[in-house]
């Protein structure tokens, strides 16, 4: 029954997507925020967490269970947040209209695309994992080696890329421009603007927008840190305390609240077989010393998010967290000399230790406030990320 | 009446912070001999005598041999008194709320021990805040003693902890805490470390054989005073380590400590960051920024009795371009040095050789870069690279009898009227809107049906029951407590967008 319906879906789809019918300025913008945001009376969406009854030191954004968040992205009108959300999930932003945001940022797949490795403009195996979108937000450095300082500046990386969306930002306007429903959006994202075509500055501000509203802070883990603490099992609240002990020491780098420190570390994980060592952070940074270093990613919806690492070279929770009791450099080539991160060691955890870590971690998932694509899109173009799921 | 209580919290917690010793004693019922009753606020040059008051009776809880710390932290509530009794205690223990106060009590020389065995990882590790720790033998833990995450206002205070993995007492991302008499050796990294914290007094500790005594790292506003720090690899460390996510390290005074004989064999973890320290140096300072040495008595740290260093002094570690490598206005005071240098490492032989020291050993060394430092009376010492230094014309730190906070650090800093509004947006808007229809009804539909009644909604949404068949059921949302219910409610009705 499930097979049949979805091969409906999908004819569906290709029927749909042979008629490409342009959809001509039918859409309203939302006029209210998305979940977990208050709308203020100058139109702006502003972040509420329960978090936000707490400080932290320094404003750092990183502690323990009552701890603040880390400054972050708000401030977005709804209706630019919401233009983010039809952009995102239209592949008239790539080259060949083939790819979309969200199909390697999937909300199905928590964000992320489930595999190893992005697949690029041809189809082709990219370099590295898609990270995740929740509570980006939050971050200070964008893309694994910390490339990108800006949501804006980030995503003019897949969108050019000749091996990802390979856009131009001439085409990539000259497309949208083109749309009429898109220019009557824009309009209502940007009331202020004193012509009628779209700037790239607005295409970058609506998907900044939209990806900014993208929180997960009401996991179960949560409500245990707030003070409910019937919200986690017994296993659970062993491996939380495996996860914070001094001997996993996972908690120093994947720090509460948002289970990352933001900063570079390097790990000596394996990279794929076909793939030369890679370098990471030292290029962005010209610094040897950052060789093999990447941004330590947040563990929130973690679950959601196999395979894991830069190079998706581990497929389950259970095999990360087996590479960090194997030893301090065991997988690192033996040409590379790398300065590892201190906290890397030999924790000697037991088996049971292990799964414990593996239940905590799966008590981060929470996508209660998981948008939904749009049913249309301005473009008249199907949504492309969901035929991944179906086929 | 709420509000009463929440005084009564705060009352409490003012009281842990200022005047633990007292309370204890003056409403002992049992015949155990109290805890001792030293003030630590008022004597020894600390501050703030004004800040200690009386308090109501705390509700004591007694744990002995064969009973679980544990099960009495489960079941304590904000403000219990947690006695321990002599015995073995087998377990790690974890304290994620506020107000506790937890005390070994000591008999006729029997103390309670927290017994790791070797295969344990932390012996108590804390979230809350307003926490006290007192009285334990800690004894065999793989990784810590005692670890605060992010815990305000904390009294860590006469504990043995001995060969006990890697931190002997290490208190992470908190403000206002005090370390005092406590005993630590055969620890593999630092014994005491303040790592990532603010406003911290570390008083009259006794460390020795262990690989560093007292590192401050990433913290602001310490004191490090009357400390007896004998026999490790490295005596005092005032740090910038690169790569945390709180990148300096200021404000620091180092003073009154006698720091002798520093000289173990390094038996650091491979690849920790201790590891590279030389054994043999007295005070190290790598990174820091105002840190004042002052009245301390340094003697027979064979490699050197102060260093002042900057980031490059730890070979093999990531650099990171936030943080700030050299050691800026350091000021040297008044220090009794003698005996030290006899044995340098290569590197300070050489640097003898090039700076035509002829004077026996070496008592201090500074590498790198930094401005603004200075030294009184260099000339009594042996000194290397200290050219850029002028004569300090510093009073001394006298003035500073404390650095931690005159009240407590704030918890929190919401007013309970905002929290309905966090807990509104933060938590219902999943489901929720103004009006429009998304999971649950709209917010106007609520309102209509509960006017005048955030009861009504505090008691539906703790147990939902299904009403509306064009609605899914509403989950419980009984893990917020009575009284955040009453707000959101509060809040829900209040909101006309």
């Amino acid at each position: 029954m499930k097979n049949y319906s979805s091969l409906i879906f999908f004819l569906a789809i290709v029927f749909l997507t042979a008629c490409k019918k342009e959809n001509t300025g039918t859409i309203k913008l939302a006029q209210h925020c998305p979940p977990g945001f208050e709308l203020t009376a100058d139109n702006k969406c502003l972040c509420r967490s329960l978090y936000h009854q707490y400080n932290s030191l320094n404003n750092a954004g990183v502690g323990g269970l009552q701890t603040g968040l880390p400054p972050m992205r708000d401030g977005f009108s709804p209706q630019q947040i919401d233009l983010g959300r039809y952009l995102f999930f239209d592949p008239v932003l790539s080259g060949n209209q083939k790819l979309s945001c969200a199909s390697c940022h999937n909300p199905a797949l928590g964000f992320s695309d489930g595999q190893a490795r992005s697949t690029g403009f041809n189809g082709q195996l990219l370099n590295r994992a898609a990270p995740t979108l929740w509570n980006v937000a939050f971050l200070k450095s964008f893309f694994w080696d910390a490339r990108a300082s800006t949501l804006e500046e980030q995503m003019q990386g897949p969108l050019y890329a000749e091996n990802e969306m390979n856009n131009t930002q001439e085409k990539l306007l000259s497309s949208l421009n083109a749309i009429l429903g898109y220019r009557e959006l824009f309009s209502q994202a940007f009331p202020k603007k004193n012509n009628n075509q779209i700037q790239i500055n607005e295409v970058y501000t609506a998907l900044a927008a939209f990806e900014s509203s993208l929180i997960s802070l009401n996991s179960r883990y949560d409500l245990y840190a707030h003070g409910y603490h019937e919200a986690l099992k017994k296993n659970e609240i062993e491996g939380m305390n495996v996860f914070r002990s001094f001997v996993a020491r996972c908690a120093e780098c994947h720090t509460p609240p948002l289970f990352t420190n933001q900063q570079i570390a390097v790990l000596g994980t394996p990279e794929q077989e076909d793939l030369p060592f890679d370098a990471g952070a030292e290029k962005t940074f010209n610094d040897p010393s950052m060789r093999g270093g990447f941004k330590v990613p947040t563990l929130r919806n973690i679950a959601q998010t196999a395979p894991y690492m830069h190079s998706g070279k581990f497929a389950s929770l259970q095999d990360v967290v087996t590479f960090y009791n194997s030893g301090r450099g065991h997988a690192v080539p033996e040409n590379e000399k790398l300065s590892l991160h201190w906290h890397i060691w030999e924790p000697n955890l037991t088996q049971y230790e292990i799964e414990r870590v593996v239940d905590f971690l799966n008590t981060l998932t929470d996508e209660s406030f998981k948008p939904a694509a749009p049913q249309e899109l301005p473009s008249g173009l199907q949504p492309v990320h969901l035929k991944k799921i179906i086929s | 009446m709420k509000t009463i209580f929440k005084f009564l919290g705060m009352l409490i917690a003012a009281a842990i912070l200022f005047g633990a010793g007292y309370l204890v004693s003056k409403k002992q019922k049992s015949n155990v001999p109290p805890p001792p009753t030293v003030n630590y606020f008022s004597g020894a040059g600390t501050k703030n005598a004004s800040g200690l008051q009386q308090t109501e009776e705390r509700n004591v809880v007694e744990v002995k041999q064969g009973q679980s710390i544990q099960e009495a932290v489960n079941n304590a509530k904000s403000g219990d008194l947690i006695r321990v009794y002599p015995g073995t205690y087998k377990e790690t223990i974890y304290i994620d709320k506020d107000n506790i106060y937890l005390q070994g009590v000591v008999l006729e020389g029997e103390w309670p021990i927290l017994e790791g065995e070797k295969k344990r990882n932390d012996a108590i590790l804390y979230s809350g805040n307003n926490m006290v720790i007192e009285n334990f033998k800690i004894m065999n833990y793989k990784g810590n003693g005692i670890m605060g995450q992010a815990g305000n206002n904390f009294i860590i205070r006469n504990n043995y902890i001995i060969d006990t993995g890697v931190y002997g007492i290490f208190p992470e991302f908190g403000t206002n805490g005090l370390i005092s008499h406590n005993i630590l050796s055969g620890i593999e990294d630092a014994a005491i470390y303040v790592g990532m914290c603010d406003n911290i007094d570390v008083l009259y500790n006794e460390v020795f054989k262990s690989v560093a005594g007292i590192e401050i790292e990433n913290s602001r506003h310490a004191l490090v005073e009357g400390n007896y720090v004998h026999d490790n690899t490295g005596g005092i460390l005032a740090f910038i380590t690169p790569g945390l996510p709180i990148k300096t390290c200021f404000d620091v005074i180092i003073r009154n400590n006698f720091i002798i004989n520093n000289n173990l064999e390094n038996f650091g973890e491979p690849g920790s960051i201790v590891a590279s320290l030389p054994r043999g140096t007295g005070i190290i300072i790598m990174a820091a920024d105002e840190v004042t040495i002052e009245n301390n008595i340094i003697t027979g740290n064979e490699n050197a009795g102060i260093v002042m260093t900057d980031l490059n002094f730890i070979a093999h570690i990531t650099k990171d371009p936030e943080s700030e490598p050299n050691p800026d206005r350091i000021v040297i005071l008044d220090n009794i040095m003698s005996n030290n240098g006899s044995n340098p490492i290569d590197e300070l032989k050489a640097a003898r050789i090039a700076y035509m020291v002829t004077a026996k050993g070496i008592d201090i060394v500074a590498v790198g870069g930094g401005t603004g430092s200075c030294i009184r009376d260099k000339s009594k010492y042996v000194t290397i690279g200290l050219d850029n230094y002028s004569q300090c014309q510093s009073p001394g730190t006298a003035n500073v009898l404390s650095y931690m906070l005159e009240k407590p650090a704030p918890p929190r800093d919401t007013k309970t009227e905002d929290r309905g509004r966090l807990i509104y947006y933060g938590i219902c808007s999943g489901c929720h809107s103004y009006n429009l229809r998304m999971i649950g009804p709209p917010t106007m539909t609520i309102q209509a049906l509960y006017k005048d009644n955030p009861q009504g909604i505090a008691d539906y949404i703790a147990k939902p029951v299904h009403k509306r068949t064009d609605f899914p059921e509403m989950p419980p949302q009984d893990y917020l407590s009575e009284e955040k219910r009453l707000e959101v409610a509060k809040y829900m009705l209040s909101i006309d967008k």
